[in-house]
């Protein structure tokens, strides 16, 4: 906030790079591992790939334990929207598939396939696009093939970047400002492939039809944008310069650094028309398109402790202790492994860690570099912090209110807004580590806003209950004042049509709720998705039965009215020609031309004869059972005839969801 | 906050050149008493004492203190101020980063309300004393208030500039006869105005290392500035020009080293403005219509109740946010 900063903002503003408040400047450390080009490691003895390595859903594995895998092979498929792929990095034999140690600030092991490594290099079938000429939707959808994530960090699956197409993208940002300390992946990588970048943008701009290319490097980068500037002439990409002023990296404060553009904090830049992109994740997309290769490596900087600090091409799985060698090994004072950035990286639990798709750098750290921190002191509200906060927030309050659980007023004090860059905490003179503080009353507010909207879908459904439990007391009433009415009915011979009509149009009411009832269990499994239209008859079969015999116990006091009986059954046995036929119908209309055809008929047919069959068989008893006055005796055929009828219904039912069910399919084919 | 220490040093300097070495006794009694205090609240609260006394955040309040104090007050006067600032004022509300109110503020106004005869009692600049008293007389007064053979304390004391121009307005005289008095000197009063622009040194240097921030000390003295000059311009007989509020009394001290105080202060830039406009304004008040020669102390401890009600309201725009 100082004037100079004010001046230099404005001086910057006529360059046409429009600075962000705040920021911090750490010292650079990038020359270190500059000095050499972009090395290769010997092939590991074992890949170790963990599931988990992407944004979103874990893929599904699709090989077994003792599969020769090739180079290049899918060895687990996106699943689910948001999910990326996993290939095997080299070919080899998968020789584990479970749990091992990751790289997660926890330290907990999660699901890992590890291949054991031949060293062939055999390479699996490869298939190159016509990127320039090939259809954009199946270009975007073959994505999901490709294994490729965000490199810079974030590993978002990139299908859907490419694919989200809510807005119109105008403009495409290729973030290579990496401006955290010590990293130079990026930076190697403009170096030593920017004609291939280059490529991937034009890919990139074809898929997302910007008109706008910016590619934003910190200034701190000469050779880099001296080589990307050589690269882009006579090309509409532009190249900015970037001041070096941690986190110009960060994607909102790229996109005000080159457009002057706030994104608004309550939407994502692509619906203001703003995609993006990481220079790796660029570089990834030509080499997927160009070559058919999917994501099967990336450029790690192994830096700080180590004999030689150097970037490295490194292929997903490789254990970090190989990478730690290549480098020359570790010096002897290092303590741990960060990886990441030291103002957003995390420490590794161990280096027996793989190194995965968000790895761009390991900083092997030692007290000498990496001093312990000073016991925090009393915050002093000197507003640092606030200077130096890209968000412009109030860090000093955030704090204040994080400390003493005031969750609401760090809510309205934007705590979400934090990017947690960590910035705050690397200018706090009393030494605090702020960021921590707001990751744990974010979490606290997180877990708050669960539990309530656990009690509130609880109170509901409580609710609910009560409401059906008054309405079904309500139901019995009814049925009671109708039995009533019944038994006089049976001592009165010559009674009121009127009374009867009213008894059996209950009856059919209830049948009617039974069968709807039925039908919505059977309905209700959701893993019948896969299974053939036969076993959904089956089941539907079965849980009809179970209906059936669960109604016979249950309901030993219900419709006692003899008289009615054959009324009663027929109706209910009209409801189930009805319920059959529309079943029918909708069959009918649904299946032209598809082949799951043959079971729907089935179930139509099945549906019409067991209608037939309930029919034929209410009737027979109907006739059978005599008229009498014993009221104990009666019920009891009665109610099974009851049953029947519903648990006809429920099978109709069955099918009848079954066959739509086909049709659902059948369309999303 | 070593710096802050080390900004103060060019004012000590001419402090101590133009009124004696008494000031260097007073800073070093209110030093000891600021740490003896203080590590003896912290080991009652069970804080660890070294941390605490190592961020010289007590030493600054100290010295605040002792510089805002006649230099030739009673020994106890520093003692008791002191104490009263670190213990009440600081560590009961729960030590660093916890106090409302500013420690040396506080500790001004309590010795000014209860002992104002002592507090208003300023030696004249040695040159323009009848009698110059040496560092030994000195010392001997502060501790044992006893002056040499045959000096009475009215040769060695004269009426500040404020206090002086205030009693003689009363007395109807004009606005020229009262400037042409000897203790006025070209921008404040004779002397003080030099420590005045040493301090403005210190202040210049805080900023340029970025221990604070532009906001409070210009929008503070602009405040005084703009004030004064209105009134000056409606009656220049009557009232006395900006430079003159510039550079009497606290102003540039407070500037750049009371209304500083992180702890104390507001936070957002914004909030600086209003807090340091306010305080001026006050001041001002104070000085031409209060009972009390300089009104800095007290503005600043009202402006202080204000501060989270103006932090609330001054919340600069969020990243991304509409305002």
């Amino acid at each position: 906030m100082n004037a100079p900063i004010n001046i230099a903002g404005l001086l910057k503003k006529t360059k046409d790079v429009f600075r962000f408040h705040g920021g911090v400047h750490p010292p650079e450390n990038k020359a270190q591992s500059t000095q050499l080009p972009i090395g290769k490691l010997p092939m590991p003895e074992k890949l170790v790939l963990p599931l988990r390595q992407h944004i979103g859903n874990i893929p599904k594995i699709k090989v077994a334990i003792g599969d020769h895998v090739l180079k290049g092979q899918l060895i687990a498929e996106a699943e689910g929207a948001v999910s990326a792929a996993i290939h095997a990095p080299t070919s080899g034999v998968i020789s584990a598939i479970g749990e091992a140690i990751i790289p997660h600030p926890s330290g907990l092991p999660d699901h890992c396939i590890t291949i054991t490594t031949d060293g062939k290099e055999s390479w699996a079938e490869r298939y190159p696009q016509d990127w320039r000429n090939a259809d954009i939707t199946t270009l975007i959808g073959s994505l999901r093939l490709s294994g490729i994530v965000g490199l810079g960090g974030a590993t978002f699956p990139t299908q859907i970047k490419l694919g989200s197409g809510k807005a119109a993208i105008h403009t495409l940002i290729i973030n290579a400002a990496e401006c955290e300390p010590y990293i130079t992946c990026d930076d190697m990588l403009m170096r030593e492939y920017h004609a291939e970048i280059v490529h991937g943008i034009t890919i990139v701009q074809r898929l997302i039809g910007a008109s706008n290319i910016i590619i934003g490097i910190e200034d701190n980068k000469p050779e880099a944008i001296k080589a990307m500037r050589a690269a882009t002439t006579n090309t509409a990409i532009q190249v900015k310069m970037v001041p070096t002023l941690y986190p110009s990296g960060d994607a909102r404060r790229l996109v005000h650094l080159v457009l002057g553009q706030e994104v608004p904090h309550d939407k994502r830049s692509t619906e203001v028309g703003i995609q993006v992109f990481n220079v790796a994740t660029v570089l990834a997309l030509y080499r997927y398109f160009e070559f058919g290769e999917p994501a099967l490596s990336r450029v790690v900087s192994m830096t700080g402790n180590v004999k030689q600090p150097q970037n490295f091409e490194v292929l997903f799985g490789t254990p970090l202790v190989d990478l730690v060698k290549a480098a020359g090994g570790a010096k002897a004072d290092t303590s741990n492994f960060i990886m990441g950035g030291p103002m957003m990286g995390f420490n590794l639990p161990s280096d027996n860690v793989p190194i995965t798709k968000a790895a761009n750098c390991i900083i092997a750290a030692s007290p000498t570099l990496f001093e312990p921190p000073p016991p925090a002191m009393p915050c002093i509200r000197c507003a640092r912090c606030a200077d130096a906060c890209p968000v412009n927030l109030q860090p000093q309050e955030l704090y204040w209110f994080a400390k003493s659980d005031n969750f609401e007023k760090a809510h309205e004090y934007n705590l979400f807004d934090c990017i947690e860059c960590g910035a705050c905490s690397y200018v706090c003179p009393s030494d605090i580590p702020l960021v921590q503080y707001y990751r744990y009353a974010k979490s606290e507010i997180i877990a708050l806003d669960k539990a309530k909207e656990a009690a509130d879908i609880a109170r509901e459904r409580n609710e609910f209950r009560l409401a059906r439990i008054e309405r079904e007391k309500q139901e019995r009433a009814a049925k009671h004042a109708a039995r009533a009415q019944g038994a006089k009915s049976t001592e009165a011979p010559n009674e009121s049509p009127a009374v009867t009509d009213k008894q059996a149009a209950i009856a059919a009411a209830i049948a009617r709720a039974k069968a709807q009832k039925t039908s919505d269990e059977a309905a209700a499994p959701k893993n019948i998705s896969n299974i053939s239209d036969a076993t959904k008859a089956e089941i539907a079969e079965i849980d009809a039965r179970r209906a059936a015999a669960g109604l016979t116990e249950q309901v030993t006091n219900r419709q006692p009215n003899v008289d009615d009986k054959d009324k009663q059954a027929k109706i209910a046995a009209a409801i189930a020609r009805a319920k059959a036929q529309k079943a029918e119908a909708n069959a009918s209309t649904v299946s032209k031309d598809v082949p799951a055809k043959q079971p729907v008929i089935d179930a139509e047919k099945q549906a019409k004869i067991d209608a037939a069959i309930e029919r034929a068989k209410t009737l027979k008893s109907a006739a059978a059972t005599p008229p009498t006055n014993d009221l104990n005796a009666k019920p009891v055929a009665d109610l099974e005839k009851q049953a029947k009828i519903e648990a006809a219904i429920a099978r109709a039912k069955a099918q009848k969801a079954a066959a739509l069910k086909a049709k659902e399919d059948q369309s999303k084919e | 906050m070593s710096k802050v220490l080390i900004a103060l040093v060019p004012g000590i300097i001419v402090y101590a050149w133009l009124f004696g070495g008494g000031i260097l006794i007073t800073l070093a009694l209110a030093t000891a008493t600021a740490l003896i205090t203080e590590a003896m609240m912290l080991k009652l609260r069970k804080r660890p004492v070294q941390p605490f006394l190592s961020d010289y955040s007590a030493i600054i309040t100290a010295w605040l203190l002792a510089l805002a104090i006649p230099p030739l007050a009673p020994w106890w006067l520093i003692v008791v101020g002191t104490a009263f600032a670190i213990i009440i004022a600081k560590q009961l509300y729960g030590g660093l980063g916890y106090n409302p109110f500013n420690p040396a503020m506080i500790g001004y106004a309590v010795l000014l309300i209860s002992f104002p005869v002592i507090m208003t009692k300023w030696p004249a600049a040695l040159s323009l004393a009848q009698t110059q008293l040496s560092f030994m007389d000195q010392f001997h007064y502060i501790f044992s208030s006893t002056l040499p053979m045959n000096v009475s304390i009215d040769a060695v004391t004269s009426a500040t500039p404020l206090d002086y121009l205030k009693t003689q307005l009363k007395l109807n005289q004009s606005m020229t006869t009262i400037q042409s008095a000897p203790i006025f000197g070209v921008l404040g009063s004779k002397g003080s105005e030099w420590i005045a622009l040493a301090y403005l040194a210190g202040g210049v240097f805080l900023w340029q290392q970025r221990i604070i921030t532009w906001h409070l000390p210009i929008a503070f003295l602009g405040s005084i500035a703009a004030i004064s000059g209105v009134f000056w311009l409606i009656d220049s007989t009557q009232f006395a020009n900006p430079l003159f509020h510039l550079f009497s009394g606290a102003s540039i001290l407070g500037a750049f080293f009371i209304l500083t105080d992180p702890i104390s202060g507001p936070t957002t830039p914004k909030g600086k403005l209003y807090f340091a406009a306010g305080a001026g304004l006050i001041t001002y008040l104070v000085r031409i219509y209060g009972g009390y020669p300089d009104g800095v102390a007290f503005a600043v401890i009202f402006m202080n109740i204000c501060v989270p009600l103006i932090d609330m309201y001054t919340q600069p725009r969020v990243f991304g946010h509409q305002k």
